[in-house]
């Protein structure tokens, strides 16, 4: 089975940015992502899931690594100074090329 | 024991509980559901009551409360500038947040006027709609000038589409269409379970407001002064207006209250935004964990014989 490689970007952040961050995506060109709630513990303290207010969410964009790359970029550069913000990259392999 | 309403104790119930962390929280989802009746069955209220009356709205009444949505965050600013000394952001966060409305001390209010069967304006619901959006306006300019980088198109938006004016709203024409009789097959669940339903809504904000102490101790003794003192100097000048403007004692109480609230809704999301830089925790903190604490416990009846009293 031939497998292609794609990049994983991963953005743990405040849901009250998502909108704006769904805004920021497609602007970008990214075509497809998933959003989920999330809650944990990190540099701004504990982040509660039962209170959308409070609440965090987890972006994952599977998409070509330049891609990924120019979304981390403006990402770091909007928003790391004021919001509770994580972002990871990981190489992926993918089974169908024309859809990520 | 002091006579406190049952659905008080469901709030004391919920620090409590948040304080020890017991094992006890609601899902986000049940938070939704129960705050969106609470908006819905408030507006219907209203409506209905509308429907009944016919005397139309009192343009000069609606416009001095509208005003005073975007005077309050003025003083509130003032203090939290210059008596707190905190940065221009978050004084005008903490201003936005006080001259803004706290739709759940709104229902505690009618809960307890009701319990005592003192009337108030049906179109106090129309009043809470009014002093949603102006403070936070007015505490985004403050932050930010007049000149300053605000996207006004995204923000406007967000503010007037959000879940409580469009619910609030949504209700008083769904109740003001359907008059008394049309409403009677929704009044089960709208107006007969209020209480309970508020009853859950206040055990939930117990739990939130539980999960602020640890930034309140943090923050200190400004911030607990600051959500205590302004509160009821506001309350004061709500009881003022609602006198001068010949509301009935029912309606200066519910509008010293509204005076009297903070907002932890729609200020702290649109702030996010709109004034990143300001520490959101700050005013969260101070409306959550003070404010409507005080406004519900020991404010409301406080109001209510402030309204009394002016009465003469």
């Amino acid at each position: 089975m031939e497998q292609f490689p794609r990049r994983l970007l991963t953005v743990v952040t405040e849901a009250v940015l998502e909108r704006e961050l769904v805004a920021e995506l497609q602007s970008l060109g990214v075509r497809g992502y998933t959003i989920t709630d999330a809650r944990g513990k990190g540099g701004r303290g504990q982040r509660q899931s039962d209170w959308a207010q409070e609440g965090n969410i987890r972006i994952e964009i599977v998409c070509e690594p330049a891609l990924a790359d120019r979304v981390a970029a403006r990402l770091r550069e909007r928003y790391y100074d004021h919001y509770a913000m994580i972002l990871f990259l990981q190489d992926v392999s993918v089974l169908r090329p024309d859809k990520f | 024991m002091p006579q406190l309403d049952p659905v008080i104790w469901f709030f004391v119930l919920g620090i409590l509980a948040g304080a020890v962390r017991a094992d006890l929280r609601l899902p986000a989802a049940i938070y939704e559901f129960v705050s969106t009746v609470l908006l819905l069955a408030i507006g219907l209220k209203g409506g209905v009551e509308l429907a009944r009356d016919t005397g139309g709205l009192p343009l000069a009444e609606l416009g001095s409360i509208l005003l005073l949505g975007f005077l309050l965050p003025l003083p509130a600013f003032a203090i939290a500038r210059h008596i707190g000394r905190l940065p221009r952001a978050d004084a005008a966060s903490l201003a936005a947040h006080y001259g803004s409305v706290s739709v759940g001390t709104f229902a505690v209010v009618m809960g307890y006027l009701a319990t005592r069967g003192i009337a108030f304006e049906a179109r106090a619901a129309v009043w809470v709609v009014l002093l949603e959006v102006p403070a936070i306006l007015a505490g985004i300019v403050m932050a930010r000038g007049l000149a300053g980088q605000v996207a006004w198109g995204h923000l406007l938006r967000e503010l007037f589409l959000g879940r409580s004016i469009v619910l609030l709203l949504g209700g008083l024409a769904i109740g003001w269409l359907s008059g008394p009789d049309g409403t009677a097959s929704i009044q089960p669940l709208f107006f007969d379970l209020f209480k309970g339903i508020l009853a859950l809504f206040l055990l939930e904000m117990g739990l939130i407001a539980a999960a602020q102490l640890p930034t309140l101790r943090r923050h200190g003794l400004f911030i607990v002064a600051y959500g205590v003192v302004v509160p009821l100097a506001f309350a004061v000048v709500g009881a003022a207006l609602g006198q001068l403007l010949g509301l009935s004692l029912g309606g200066v109480t519910v509008l010293a209250t509204l005076a009297a609230s903070a907002s932890y809704i729609a200020a702290p999301a649109a702030f996010r935004t709109a004034v990143p830089e300001a520490n959101p925790a700050l005013s969260l903190t101070a409306a959550l964990a003070v404010t409507f604490p005080f406004n519900i416990v020991i404010g409301i009846p406080l109001y209510e014989r402030m309204a009394v009293a002016l009465a003469g």
